[in-house]
């Protein structure tokens, strides 16, 4: 190798690991992507192959959890870590809300990015995990502003706006989107001294939307997550803002896992080309079996869970 | 700045957004490449960081890698970050994705670990004043090179190159689109419209 004279570092070696630049840009990296639900490492393989950016291992896909009830938990690591071992793109799994132990048990065996899920039952209904004790990076899902910047104040290094998981329904998905990125536009143009008061109505951290005031944006990535079950779906999303989509029973649910994976990767790139689009929608077979969000009872809406 | 570069971002998947803001700020008009022909309206590439098994199949499913290819042979100046300079290595240590085969170089995946491993550093650049902030996140290492490469930086840790640049064509291990340090941007720039 031919080394030009001055490349070889003289610096004080100094590297620092599990800082928040490192945890805010593995979502950066995924942005532009489709982040797919696998339970198994075959179906790990399958959504690699198709073009995922990550996949996240869970023991149930949503829409399983929902039929089957009961509490819903941390997967068996021996399955996160078969999944680990089949793939190189991240691996990410989800811990209860709350619940510190679980992720700090993802944490060590080396999971990417911990999705603090409401998907799964909740072990503290007060409480977050303190994300920033960990060097791993967390995502968190939110309805509104205030919930994400709760979060991010947490220290949540990427944030999902929360559809009804499990539902094929894209409604909520939208309505929570709609609703952060309204209010990011709001903030940009309201005046600094409203900032206070914004900051006690949104029960938020001034700081972080004094960020958004002075940005324009939100302070991490956002991707949307929960009842996308088309390359339409997840197009209009990216339409809506967001930067890159979670989509859960939609892949393994419909009939053509491998192809409907395929053009939903497609659709999140070419989201704003109509002509392009046609192509990737045509001969997908049927799409997930959908639920109407509006018929469903309360307490059985995943999205709720968490504050 | 006394030309107006025109330069492309791969816009497949990855943090393209962040490169075009740091070129923007830096006085070049850029354009989101999504599709081959959008190639020709521009003077330089740069393929962002994302995940290279996303990037790499849909380069191929769109149609770019023999046009890229062919342009990369022809001086058209390219930068891989990260994941881009997966895409544009001759041979990887790994059996997927399939690279570009650009430049001579051999590529280790993820060489300094998982996710939890990803980390800042300073490093030392040739042909730029004084140190850059680096980060590193589930970053590749050039491992093997041809006696044509320069390799402008060494990573202290693994002692191996972790930018290199072989006439037209330069690759990064590290994202300087995600510090607001756009020395390296304007480098990429100066190798345009010679």
């Amino acid at each position: 190798m031919a080394l030009k004279s001055g490349s070889k570092n003289n610096n004080t070696g100094k590297s620092e690991k599990g800082t928040w630049k490192v945890k805010v840009g593995l979502a950066q990296m995924l942005k532009g992507g489709v982040i797919m639900d696998v339970v198994n490492a075959e179906q790990a393989k399958i959504a690699e192959d198709a073009g995922a950016c990550s996949v996240m291992a869970l023991e149930r896909v949503p829409s399983d959890i929902r039929k089957d009830g009961g509490v819903a938990r941390m997967s068996d690591p021996s399955m996160i870590a078969a999944i680990i071992d089949v793939v190189t793109i991240p691996v990410m799994a989800k811990a209860r809300i709350g619940h510190l132990v679980e992720a700090q048990i993802l944490e060590s065996m080396g999971v990417d990015y911990i999705d603090e899920s409401e998907v799964l039952t909740p072990a503290d209904e007060n409480n977050h995990i303190n994300k920033h004790d960990f060097k791993v990076p967390f995502v968190c899902g939110c309805r509104d502003l205030g919930e994400a910047l709760r979060r991010i104040g947490e220290g949540a290094a990427f944030i999902r706006t929360k559809g009804e998981a499990g539902t094929g329904n894209v409604v909520e998905a939208v309505r929570h989107a709609r609703a952060v990125l309204g209010e990011v536009k709001r903030i940009q143009t309201m005046d600094a001294t409203e900032l206070m008061a914004l900051a006690r109505d949104l029960k938020a951290p001034y700081e972080l939307i004094k960020d958004i005031h002075d940005t324009g944006k939100l302070p991490v990535v956002n991707f949307s997550a929960g009842g996308i079950a088309t390359p339409a779906d997840a197009a209009l999303m990216m339409q809506i803002g967001v930067e890159g989509v979670f989509v859960g029973s939609g892949i393994f649910k419909s009939q053509n896992p491998s192809k409907m994976a395929k053009s939903i990767v497609k659709a999140t790139t070419h989201y704003n080309d109509p002509e392009m689009l046609v192509e990737i929608s045509k001969g997908l077979g049927s799409s997930m079996p959908g639920l109407d969000v509006r018929t469903m009872p309360e307490d059985q809406k995943l999205a709720q869970r968490g504050w | 700045m006394s030309i107006l570069h025109h330069v492309g971002v791969l816009a497949l998947q990855g943090d393209y957004a962040e490169h075009i803001d740091m070129l923007e700020s830096n006085g070049a008009n850029v354009s989101e490449i999504r599709l081959p022909d959008q190639l020709d309206e521009v003077d330089g590439l740069i393929i962002p960081g994302g995940e290279s098994t996303t990037i790499v199949q849909l380069i191929d499913i769109y149609n770019f890698r023999s046009k890229l290819v062919d342009m990369a042979s022809k001086g058209f100046p390219i930068w891989g970050t990260c994941a881009g300079m997966i895409v544009m290595a001759n041979e990887l240590t790994d059996k997927r994705p399939s690279p570009l085969q650009l430049m001579d170089i051999k590529v280790s995946r993820n060489a300094f670990g998982r996710q939890i491993d990803s980390f800042e550093e300073n490093i030392i650049f040739s042909g730029v004043e004084g140190e850059i902030p680096a980060v590193f996140i589930r970053a590749p290492i050039v491992i093997d090179t041809s006696a044509d490469v320069e390799i402008l930086s060494v990573e202290e840790h693994l002692s191996k190159p972790v930018a290199v640049k072989q006439g037209n064509l330069l690759a990064t291990s590290f994202h300087p689109e995600l510090t607001n340090d756009s020395r390296i941007h304007k480098y990429f720039l100066s190798m345009l419209g010679k």
